[in-house]
């Protein structure tokens, strides 16, 4: 059975690779991408409900057994992200299909975008900090052929910053576990937080956690990290601005969340205070950003800063609540910016611009995406009953408990100039005078309307049906907390 | 011994990061190169150095050397072989389309103007 926990990370990786050998029959390449990234979903909720009845579910990779060998580890909080990896990867590889160019699906467009799945689940699920790195690579690598795929020259230009800031911060990573491996002399994530506990209070452990949330924050455009983001995630078509939004800051995330919950839950003073202040930090630029550009595609980009500021608030607050509330948002977060994205994708399809000043009215031709745009737009700003409602207000609690008034205010206030920076979006280029005449339009944006839909339902899913998913989030919560169950179900009788 | 690593991996730090704070595109992607292989020294000496006979079966010894480091940095030299040659291959690709050869010709994007 728990040779299943293989299958996220197996099923892409054997879908991308199977779509290398026919890269010219483009409707085949889309029909193998649409089903095998259907057969993922299935997979993804199947092991989510077994996990949940049956718990934490391990697999030791070559018959190895931990902590000697590579574990997966399948709890609630990895199998929770897999699947909704899986649920929004379905939507936009359909958008890609009318959006992304024949050009760029002959040149193995479908197989990077597999790839970066299966790296992405992979870090999700892997339970070894080294394992971590490699799946971190192996997303990375496909991210820079995606970004630059193509070959435009702003792609070009961008791709190389990106590259080298990802390289620098794998340098950086690799440093980061030769230390760890010096001072604990383990790899495995429940041994490291064995290890790392009874090494008690020793400097260079803080020193290590902040290493790693130097290469995360990297990674996960943490301030003052962040700068490479607004180019590298607004040049690349919008399909890949989607998947890179909705995805790989939230590999980062992710990370912080699983380092600073496993392994370095002892000496919290000095690492949990610096999280603290740059996720404060990380949501007051995110929102100028956001404010400042008339762009519609850099302020979108300026929300994924923010929105890493608001989860990471959850996590430095260290209760449960905080972290109930954490990875609630992060949950939605995924869906409704992978929504937003495509929703501006069809929005500058039928405007021909990306600026806010070249567009208007475009409720008179398209009021569907018009109210989809509405209602993600309520649902990014957590307004209820919709999707961000129920995450924002958890970490509102857990912030108030853990006494961070101050931050709780920045974040209130931050919601707030969210909600202004997309209505202004609805206002001008929704609303307002029609600039284009139906004729004028820069071509139809029927088929990329599906995608959307879906991805807008799944968020309100999350928002009126928070009663079904407070269980399995509040499981993934319970880990976080208490790793001991981790560490438990990892190491069984042999630690 | 691992002194003389640490200082050697200090050093190639060092070169990496003044080649990647240059302005030349060969020089930066030569940097990422130098400073991956610091980090990769840094792994191989954190471990220890010569602590014992080789880890092979059947070899008496009294302590062996810890295999699990040369596996890693086995692991992140393929890793970071692959990566450099595809920033080589981007970098040429730069060039080029853009024809910059230096990174304050890549500033800005069509965007701002």
């Amino acid at each position: 059975m728990s040779n299943w926990l293989i299958l996220p990370v197996l099923i892409p990786l054997i879908a991308g690779i199977v779509a290398l050998f026919f890269p010219k029959h483009v409707t085949a390449q889309r029909v193998w991408a649409f089903i095998t990234s259907m057969i993922l979903i299935g997979v993804n909720i199947f092991l989510l409900t077994y996990i949940l009845s049956n718990g934490i579910m391990t697999l030791e990779l070559g018959g190895w057994e931990a902590p000697f060998g590579i574990v997966f580890v399948g709890d609630s909080l990895a199998t929770l992200l897999t699947t909704t990896t899986a649920l929004v990867a379905l939507p936009i590889i359909y958008f890609s299909f009318s959006t992304i160019g024949v050009e760029r699906e002959k040149y193995y467009y479908y197989s990077f975008f597999q790839f970066l799945i299966a790296g992405v689940s992979g870090a999700f699920l892997t339970g070894d900090i080294f394992n971590l790195f490699v799946c971190f690579e192996v997303l990375l690598l496909a991210s820079y052929a995606l970004i630059g795929h193509g070959g435009t020259k702003t792609q070009l230009k961008e791709s190389f910053n990106y590259v080298i800031v990802n390289v620098v911060s794998s340098a950086f990573f690799v440093i980061g576990v030769a230390y760890l491996y010096a001072v604990t002399g383990t790899l495995n994530m429940a041994q490291l937080s064995e290890r790392v506990s009874e090494a008690g209070s020793e400097p260079i452990i803080t020193v290590i956690a902040i290493l790693f949330l130097i290469v995360f924050g990297l990674k996960g455009a943490l301030f003052p990290l962040y700068f490479w983001l607004p180019g590298s995630y607004s040049v690349p078509p919008t399909a890949i601005g989607a998947i890179f939004a909705a995805l790989l800051t939230k590999v980062g995330i992710y990370s912080i969340f699983r380092t600073y919950s496993v392994i370095f839950n002892e000496e919290t003073a000095v690492t949990h205070t610096i999280l603290l202040v740059l996720s404060a930090v990380t949501m007051i630029i995110g929102v100028i950003g956001a404010i400042a550009y008339r762009d519609v595609k850099l302020i979108l980009v300026y929300n994924v800063i923010v929105a890493v500021g608001f989860i990471l608030f959850g996590v430095a607050s260290l209760n449960s609540d905080a972290f109930v509330g954490a990875i609630y948002y992060l949950l939605h977060d995924i869906v409704i910016k992978a929504a937003l994205f495509l929703i501006i994708g069809a929005l500058i399809t039928a405007a021909g611009t990306s600026k806010l000043s070249g567009m208007g009215g475009m409720i008179k031709h398209h009021p569907l995406l018009t109210w989809m745009f509405f209602i993600s737009a309520l649902a990014l700003a957590g307004i209820p009953p919709l999707g961000g409602f129920p995450g924002k207000l958890m970490l509102v609690v857990g912030g108030a408990e853990a006494g961070h008034y101050i931050v709780v205010a920045v974040m209130m206030v931050a919601s707030l100039l969210v909600l202004y920076s997309v209505i202004r979006i609805f206002l001008q280029g929704f609303l307002g005078e029609p600039m284009l005449t139906h004729a004028e339009q820069h071509g139809s944006i029927k088929a990329q309307m599906p995608p959307i839909v879906f991805l807008v339902a799944l968020s309100a899913f999350m928002g009126f049906g928070a009663e079904i998913m407070y269980p399995f989030v509040e499981s993934a919560a319970e880990t976080l907390i208490n790793p001991r169950a981790y560490v438990e179900a990892v190491l069984g009788g042999n630690s | 011994m691992e002194i003389i690593m640490s200082i050697l991996a200090g050093f190639l730090f060092t070169v990496g990061l003044y080649l990647i704070l240059t302005k030349n595109l060969i020089r930066i992607i030569i940097g990422s190169s130098v400073l991956s292989h610091g980090a990769h020294l840094l792994l191989l000496t954190m471990a220890g150095l010569k602590t014992g006979a080789p880890p092979l079966l059947g070899l008496e010894a009294d302590t062996y050397v810890d295999p699990l480091p040369q596996a890693l940095i086995l692991t992140a030299i393929v890793i970071s072989f692959g990566v450099t040659s595809f920033i080589l291959v981007l970098g040429y690709r730069t060039y080029k389309v853009t024809g910059a050869a230096e990174t304050d010709q890549l500033r800005g994007t069509d965007t701002d103007e």
